[in-house]
């Protein structure tokens, strides 16, 4: 792979099509769906052209991770302009050619960035109109596109392809007026085309971060504290050094071995002697609970209504309870990589990364060069799950480009993976609530500390509420974690649903009431009851009083925008402890579809991730020293954990689309542990539930 | 210790003077710049490096180098013959059985060796063979419905 295959002067000065056009006029078209469009471009040009030929590339600082943001794009793409999905080519996240973007998170691709995007197309649509018209002598309203050739509706003969149109010329056109299809004219969006990533994927030619190959490329290894906050106090490098070809680098705490193999770095930094010195912290992963409790930073109140002293007064049965979850890690199957080259004060870097313009800023401040001078290349990511917005490894990568004037690649291993993740925080949620004499739920105090606000609030009928949150996946007070933590596939928010639909399921179980019939009592929003009623509907759910013996549970949840309800079946292995989920049922509502099957593989993908925060994940930690350091005792789902996965979308195409990679995971936690109530009449309150929790739970009966 | 290893990689034959006791991932990926072979664990934990060693699927991040000597080595780059995709590579493809693609060459090298030992296997035989792959974005249900369907189309002798 080469350093550089397109400049942006070249870009600039190719013969494509540069549609200059204002933004603004199609984003006010659809005001309740735009992002803050800070930092967005305004001019077109910046997320399409059309080459000569025909074939269009599409540009969007969006990364693919494999959530298949390179196919959806390409569909919106194609879909707006009206030219064959096979003919459009998407590069994705490269600082250089694609236009800026705040990185890919939060399941905005489609949801925040997918109008933009189809607003530039609409817009490019428009000028290759007029431009049509005028070279055609037919007004515009007498043509049609099809397939990125432009015909007079009456007289197809007469016809010019887009490719034709902008031939050999440059041209600057702006248009007045221009609109985005309706849902009713969609040809591809709402389809399910061959992914665009799929040939290279299974072929083995897909390239990641680490797969880049430069001449004289070295890989470095990294000498790694034994505990976050450690100094290095001695530091012995002759035995390593007696590797052919090693060279060392150490910038004070910083020590690299550089090889041009990884293994022979990895092989000399085994051999290095260093002590470092830290701090014993008094914390491990069971007395975590209690210090966050105590040292979380004052809650803020994220919702409140009615008066909750007066919906007290009224609550005949109170139940108050305390949920906790462990530390979870991303543990994508491909660790932090990056490559980086400096070339004449100039530094590129390829990353695997979901942020790669903040890591552009990131890059130019460790190397204290200017901004312009750098380049962040992200190729195919190997999954990130919120773990990849930070990219520590790429400034690693470009400071040891820095300091040896050489191409540096730096690849963690899995330790180092498990050490340096950026962890979705331990946390702890507390609810106290009540049913009135009619059963219906009168109040509901809950207070969330530590796992974030996001989706917090109560979403079911209740008068008097209040939602407090401490703390979160975010900048938190120095020392409330022993390490960093960060944002996991929908932050916040399998932490909140576990706890809000465990007690709603408690409730109903006190209230003797069938759980989906509860949850409906209190249910308004017509989305919510709809996707919990699709989700009933097809998982033959029959209505039961808690504990029904059965082993199956609900639950239902929001994730900006989305609603999802799911359903599980498991089934106890009451010596091993060992929880086995059967089946699982998930209806989601998320608007717009713009690829069913693309949204299919991230809620199958959901579930199944989902059952590992709910039954084995947890980092094992002592003080500031993570104990979990591979995949031998950090167990993530594999083969024989699959249930049967049923999935149910929702059609919806008016509602604007509102996102799928995060939404599915979000039930996992309570749906399982509703189904653990249902089969035993015993409540877990701590995820995950590993078998040691699940057989002292049953003990205590 | 240093020494030539002569080895037949997706049919070609390399001589390669190296330590035999490195591991064939990195002299796959890092001498050879046969990069789909993937590093993912280093300890044989996730079969991310599955590569097939005289019709047997192996870890090579664990393998040295020396126990490839002599040998055929099956990378995911040397499975395609002439253009044309193998039938688990299609099947893979058609039913978007990866998400990030990280795992896939592993799982596909692993699938591979399984059909080898077992052309018609039971779904069951095909979670047990490919228990020891993981796949972070939980495309399991896909990767065995493709599994199964390459092992039929290669059992029906042509791709359908």
């Amino acid at each position: 792979m080469k350093p550089t295959e397109i400049t942006r002067r070249e870009l600039l000065a190719g013969a494509g099509l540069y549609v200059m056009i204002p933004v603004e006029i199609l984003l006010a078209q659809e005001p309740e769906r735009l992002p803050a469009r800070a930092g967005y471009p305004t001019d077109f040009n910046a997320y399409l052209r059309i080459g000569p030929d025909g074939s269009v590339t599409g540009y969007a600082g969006k990364v693919e991770l494999g959530q298949g943001a390179m196919t959806a794009l390409a569909q919106l793409l194609a879909e707006e302009l009206d030219v064959p999905y096979e003919r459009v080519t998407m590069v994705l996240g490269d600082t250089e050619l694609c236009p800026w973007d705040m990185g890919t998170f939060g399941s905005l691709t489609v949801r925040q960035f997918g109008p933009v995007f189809r607003a530039a197309a609409a817009e490019a649509r428009a000028a290759l109109l007029e431009m049509a018209s005028e070279k055609l002598g037919v007004p515009v309203q007498d043509l049609e596109v099809r397939d990125g050739i432009v015909r007079e509706r009456r007289n197809p003969e007469r016809a010019v392809s887009y490719g034709a149109l902008v031939a050999g010329r440059r041209i600057e056109r702006r248009v007045s007026h221009a609109t985005v299809k309706a849902p009713g004219a969609f040809q591809i969006l709402g389809t399910a085309p061959s992914r665009k990533d799929g040939l290279e994927k299974v072929t083995g030619r897909a390239i990641y971060a680490g797969d880049v190959r430069l001449p004289g490329l070295l890989r470095a290894r990294i000498l790694r504290p034994p505990a976050h906050g450690a100094v290095l106090r001695e530091l012995d490098t002759s035995e390593a050094e007696k590797i052919p070809g090693v060279q060392i680098v150490r910038d004070g705490n910083f020590v690299a071995v550089l090889h041009p193999q990884w293994d022979l770095a990895d092989l000399a930094l085994k051999r290095i002697r260093a002590k470092f010195e830290f701090q014993e912290v008094p914390l491990d992963d069971s007395n975590i609970f209690e210090h966050l409790v105590k040292n979380a930073p004052p809650p803020h109140t994220v919702h409140q209504q009615g008066d909750l002293a007066v919906g007290e007064k009224l609550a005949q049965i109170r139940l108050e309870a305390t949920y906790l979850n462990s530390y979870v890690a991303h543990a994508p199957l491909e660790t932090h990589s990056a490559t980086a080259v400096v070339q004449g004060g100039k530094v590129t870097v390829w990353a695997g990364t979901q942020t790669p313009f903040r890591l552009k800023t990131q890059i130019a401040e460790t190397l204290k060069i200017p901004e312009q001078n750098v380049r962040v290349i992200t190729p195919y990511v190997g999954g990130g799950f919120g773990g990849k917005s930070a990219s520590q490894q790429a400034l690693e990568a470009a400071r040891l480009a820095q300091l040896t004037g050489r191409p540096v690649q730096v690849v963690w291993d899995r330790a180092e993976e498990f050490f340096y993740d950026t962890f979705r925080p331990a946390a702890v949620v507390k609810i106290r609530a009540g049913l009135d004499a009619e059963q219906r739920l009168v109040f509901w105090d809950f207070y969330v500390y530590c796992a974030g606000d996001r989706e917090a609030q109560q979403f079911y009928d209740i008068p008097h509420q209040r939602t407090l949150a401490s703390g979160g996946w975010g900048s938190n007070p120095p020392g409330l974690h022993p390490f960093v933590v960060g944002p996991w596939r929908a932050p916040s928010v399998n932490t909140n649903t576990f706890a809000r639909e465990s007690h709603i399921d408690a409730l109903a179980a006190q209230a003797g009431i069938d759980p989906v019939e509860f949850r409906m009592r209190h249910l308004r929003d017509p989305r919510m009851r709809r996707v919990l009623e699709a989700a009933a509907s097809k998982f033959g759910w029959k209505p039961m009083k808690l504990p029904s013996g059965r082993g199956v549970g609900v639950s239902c949840a929001m994730y900006l925008g989305t609603y999802t309800a799911m359903m599980a079946e498991i089934e106890i292995d009451r010596n091993s402890g060992e929880i086995r989920v059967q089946r699982v049922v998930l209806a989601q509502d998320q608007g717009l579809v713009v690829n069913p099957d693309g949204s299919r593989q991230q809620m199958e993908g959901g579930i199944m991730m989902g059952l590992g925060y709910a039954l084995t994940e947890e980092v094992r930690f002592r003080g500031r020293m993570v104990l979990d350091r591979n995949f031998d005792t950090y167990r993530i789902p594999r083969f024989s954990w699959m249930p049967r996965i049923e999935t149910v979308l929702i059609e919806n195409p008016e509602a604007p689309a509102s996102g799928c990679g995060e939404p599915p995971i979000v039930n996992v936690g309570a749906a399982v542990a509703n189904a653990f109530y249902d089969a035993t009449g015993v409540r877990l309150y701590q995820l995950p539930m590993t078998p040691e929790r699940v057989k002292q739970a049953l003990a205590k009966t | 210790m240093v020494r030539t290893i002569r080895l037949t990689i997706n049919g070609r034959t390399h001589e390669i003077e190296t330590d035999d006791q490195r591991a064939l991932l990195w002299v796959l990926r890092e001498d050879l710049n046969l990069t789909g072979t993937k590093f993912g664990c280093g300890m044989g934990f996730c079969g991310a490096c599955t590569v097939i060693v005289d019709r047997q699927a192996v870890r090579s991040c664990t393998t040295p180098v020396s126990a490839a000597a002599g040998k055929h080595v099956l990378t995911i780059e040397g499975l395609a013959t002439d253009g044309q995709l193998h039938p688990l590579q299609q099947a893979f493809l058609e039913r978007h059985a990866f998400q990030c693609g990280f795992c896939t060459p592993g799982m596909i090298m692993n699938a591979y060796g399984l059909l080898l030992q077992s052309p018609n296997p039971t779904r069951q035989e095909i979670l047990d063979a490919m228990e020891g792959n993981l796949c972070r974005c939980g495309s399991y249900h896909r990767i065995v419905d493709a599994i199964e369907e390459a092992a039929a189309r290669l059992r029906g002798g042509k791709q359908q």
